[in-house]
């Protein structure tokens, strides 16, 4: 278990690489060789984060002792309490905790139950400073969700670092680029180890940077620099949340340690209800902002400005699921604050499922391949949020951990495209790519396969689990969501199937031969393929194992990842695996696949109705002003805001601040004077000029006693004796 | 004892010297009066001891012969060099330091 005390290793590695790269890269390593650096590194990185992926598995397979947490069992009373409404307090309490554990919806195959309940592996090394009797630790903080997501990270990175040797071959600012993706990738390590809130501000706020700052990475262009900065502020509008979120969490729990608030929710849920309400509302801000979700997602398509590798490693696969990391490292917060358990719809799983629907509305409208891959992050990253909102922990992270492999693919597949079809990204451009870039297009098809949900590629099952979990919900479903989920799924297919045909079937539409890319770019690609099919054999539900006898295998994600020693307080129960909706989610999937066949291949289907219809054509518009999001920010928003704050701040400048500086001078110069002619005049110089008088008059009056004779001198002298004698005599 | 003979004898030198200090304008003169002082008080130290039987009274007049010697040694040089510079020891003409 050495590894997991130790984890803090971990992002240390890529930051003594950061450091190395960037002060001594150029001049010691040279510029073109930095990579070299990094991929030492994110090597080691990978390497560690195996181990600590392999311990904690051990961990939970033969947990040590101190590591099992002994909680009452809510299972075997229900029956008395269950169903017989008592009417009073206790009773309800009691139902409420106890009712989900067995009874309904079943507790499935794994469930928290049956195995023990596995504590993180919580090391504090020091303090890091206190003031006013709070005390803010620095540790670590590693359990299953930590180690999946070094391993996508370490993974991602490991690979985007490779990738890009060639991607950015000969820019003018290698090593900087090369620092930051490691400085990014330390970040994005420390955030997922945090063990307390401060922490996980400061990890989230630091991956913000590097985005910031590799978004902008060919800052010469203007738009580079304004997406850079259009990423930066979104975040910093939700970052608000996030601090207001995280100073109520600390005001109701006076702890900053994650562990202690997971706990003390979960062993008294419904305790602090409205506390946590406000908390859990504040921090939706911030991950609508980090997650790109509705109605803060207007920056990630923009971010696509940055390099392609960076919009795989960053605003795909990593940085952006940061927002849904957090809620499901604090869940309690939110399970509570939401009442996910007890509702059929809430503010996160509305937020989600609606996210999900746009992204994938504009994703149809985009001509730019990466906005589309953007657009369809978006509606991926909505869907986790939703499978959060209705209570499906394990399909949300499931989703996190597919979606991060086969989206990066699809992302450095584009920028693969990108490489051969001479640097555009216009689908209108490309074509009939199919022949040239035989790799690239095998594992784009592979990867959209998987990101649409067929079976039998990772998408499949980790989208079958939030539709699943949104249908049965915890007490009740959670309708609308599926209705959005269903919807989504049938959209991601067919828009998907738009990319493959505008960018890889019929004729080359652009000038030049492309070529495929060499080995260095298509073996990542290849890596990141095979995830893509293999990915969901790490979650597969138990049905689908026990005719080949393998059923040991099931829910590896749910034993090994979900924190149930929290979750299990809050009585999160799991579906059963159900085939119907799986048939159902495969059918939306494939019927969308088919639409766009048929429109595109076969020509089939109404052609040209934007051009003949009005009302088609204002839809398309919609569309492709992006809901006219940008315009209500930018023209609205900013607009009426700026304007009569401009105007009123001008006024209020003039006429408050000018007249208060005014009369302040006015009043100060007045005492001034007035203290110059009376105090500073009249009584200061008049002391020392008196004083100065005086001495100049008694010196004067005495100078006459200073003959120069000695003898005047002596005759003074013994004059003085003779009177202090006599005085002596007549005194004593 | 005839001590009171002895302090009268004292307080007459002593005056004499100062008298001797304020009035004489000759710069040795000056000089020897204080001569005059200093031995006025040796004989009080002397007396003075003799009365109470210790001879600490003579060791200090003693000390104030030595230091007297010394003092007379530097006061004739300064005449000296005052008669060389200014041909004159009367100590009416030295008013150099005069407010």
């Amino acid at each position: 278990m050495w590894m997991l005390e130790n984890a803090f290793l971990i992002p240390l590695i890529p930051a003594i690489s950061f450091v190395v790269i960037l002060f001594f890269g150029k001049r010691f390593i040279g510029a073109d060789r930095v990579h070299v650096v990094g991929i030492t590194a994110l090597g080691l990185v990978w390497v560690l984060s195996a181990v600590a992926a392999f311990q904690w598995t051990q961990r939970v397979e033969n947990p040590p002792p101190d590591a099992i947490v002994q909680v009452q069992h809510h299972g075997d009373d229900h029956g008395d309490d269950h169903g017989d409404d008592h009417g009073d307090d206790h009773g309800d309490d009691h139902a409420a905790a106890s009712g989900h554990s067995g009874d309904g919806h079943g507790d499935g195959h794994g469930g928290g139950h049956s195995s023990p309940l596995i504590r993180p592996v919580i090391s504090t090394f020091s303090d890091w400073w206190s003031n006013a009797g709070v005390t803010f630790a620095v540790g670590t903080f590693v359990d299953g969700q930590t180690v999946l997501l070094l391993m996508v990270v370490a993974s991602i990175s490991l690979l985007v670092h490779i990738y890009s040797t060639e991607y950015v071959k000969g820019d003018r600012r290698y090593v900087h680029y090369y620092a930051f993706l490691s400085l990014f990738t330390a970040a994005m390590l420390f955030f997922v180890m945090a063990q307390n809130i401060i922490q996980l501000i400061v990890g989230w706020e630091l991956v913000g940077v590097c985005s910031f700052a590799l978004i902008g990475h060919w800052w010469e262009e203007k738009p580079n620099t304004d997406a850079a900065l259009k990423a930066f502020l979104t975040n910093r509008v939700g970052d608000v949340g996030l601090l207001v979120g995280m100073i109520v969490l600390w005001g109701t729990f006076k702890t900053f340690d994650i562990d202690v608030i997971n706990t003390l929710i979960s062993t008294n849920p419904g305790a602090h209800h409205f506390a946590l309400l406000v908390a859990a509302c504040c921090l939706m801000a911030a991950v609508a902002s980090k997650s790109g979700q509705f109605p803060l997602h207007t920056w990630l398509p923009d971010a696509m400005a940055g390099p392609t590798p960076v919009s795989a490693l960053i605003h795909a696969a990593t940085m952006v699921v940061a927002g849904v990391y957090m809620i499901a490292r604090l869940y309690p917060v939110f399970y509570e604050g939401f009442s996910i358990g007890t509702s059929s719809i809430n503010l996160m799983a509305f937020i989600g499922g609606f996210t999900a629907l746009i992204g994938a509305g504009l994703a149809f409208a985009q001509w730019d391949i990466k906005k589309v891959l953007a657009y369809s992050t978006v509606s991926q990253l909505g869907y986790m949020v939703m499978a959060l909102g209705v209570g499906a922990w394990t399909a949300a992270i499931f989703h996190l951990f597919t979606h991060a492999f086969f989206k990066a693919c699809l992302f450095l597949g584009a920028g693969s495209v990108s490489h051969a079809a001479h640097h555009t990204f216009d689908m209108r451009k490309m074509g009939g790519l199919r022949k040239d870039m035989p790799h690239t297009y095998r594992t784009f098809v592979i990867s959209s396969l998987a990101l649409a949900g067929i079976f039998p590629f990772a998408g499949f099952w980790s989208k079958d689990e939030i539709l699943l979990g949104s249908l049965v919900g915890q007490e009740n479903g959670y309708p609308l969501m599926l209705i959005f989920g269903c919807a989504v799924a049938l959209m991601t297919a067919a828009y998907m199937t738009r990319v493959i045909w505008y960018t890889f079937h019929g004729e080359y539409r652009g000038h030049g031969h492309p070529h495929e890319s060499p080995k260095v770019m298509t073996v990542p690609l290849w890596i990141l393929a095979g995830m893509a099919v293999l990915a969901g054999a790490f979650n597969l539900p138990g049905p689908v194992l026990e005719p080949i006898g393998l059923e040991g295998l099931a829910h590896r994600i749910q034993t090994y990842a979900e924190p149930s020693v929290y979750l299990n307080g809050l009585g999160l129960s799991h579906p059963d695996p159900s085939l119907n909706m799986a048939l159902v989610g495969l059918a939306l999937a494939l019927s969308g696949i088919l639409i766009t066949y048929l429109y595109y291949w076969r020509r089939l289907g109404l052609h040209g109705l934007t051009e003949r219809n009005r009302y088609a054509r204002r839809g398309y518009t919609i569309l492709e002003n992006k809901y006219y999001l940008d315009h209500l920010y930018n023209d609205v928003v900013v607009e009426t805001v700026k304007r009569p704050l401009a105007k009123w701040a001008n006024r209020f400048n003039q006429n408050v601040l000018d007249r208060t500086v005014n009369t302040a001078g006015e009043t100060a110069r007045d005492v001034g004077r007035w203290v110059y002619k009376w105090i500073d005049q009249g009584a200061i110089d008049g002391s020392v000029n008196a004083a100065a008088r005086g001495a100049d008059s008694s010196g004067e009056g005495l100078r006459s006693i200073q003959s120069g004779k000695v003898q005047n001198y002596g005759q003074l002298l013994f004059g003085a004796a003779a009177v202090l004698a006599i005085v002596f005599v007549i005194v004593v | 004892m005839l001590l009171n003979q002895f302090l009268i004898l004292g307080a007459v030198l002593f005056s004499v010297g100062v008298y001797g200090v304020l009035a004489r304008r000759n710069g040795v003169m000056v000089l020897m009066s204080i001569e005059l002082m200093l031995n006025a008080v040796n004989i009080n130290l002397v007396v003075f001891g003799v009365q109470h039987g210790v001879v600490s009274g003579q060791v200090f007049a003693l000390f104030v012969i030595a230091v007297a010697a010394a003092e007379v040694g530097v006061g004739l040089a300064i005449v000296l060099l005052l008669y060389r510079n200014r041909t004159s020891i009367d100590v009416e003409d030295f008013d150099l330091m005069r407010g």
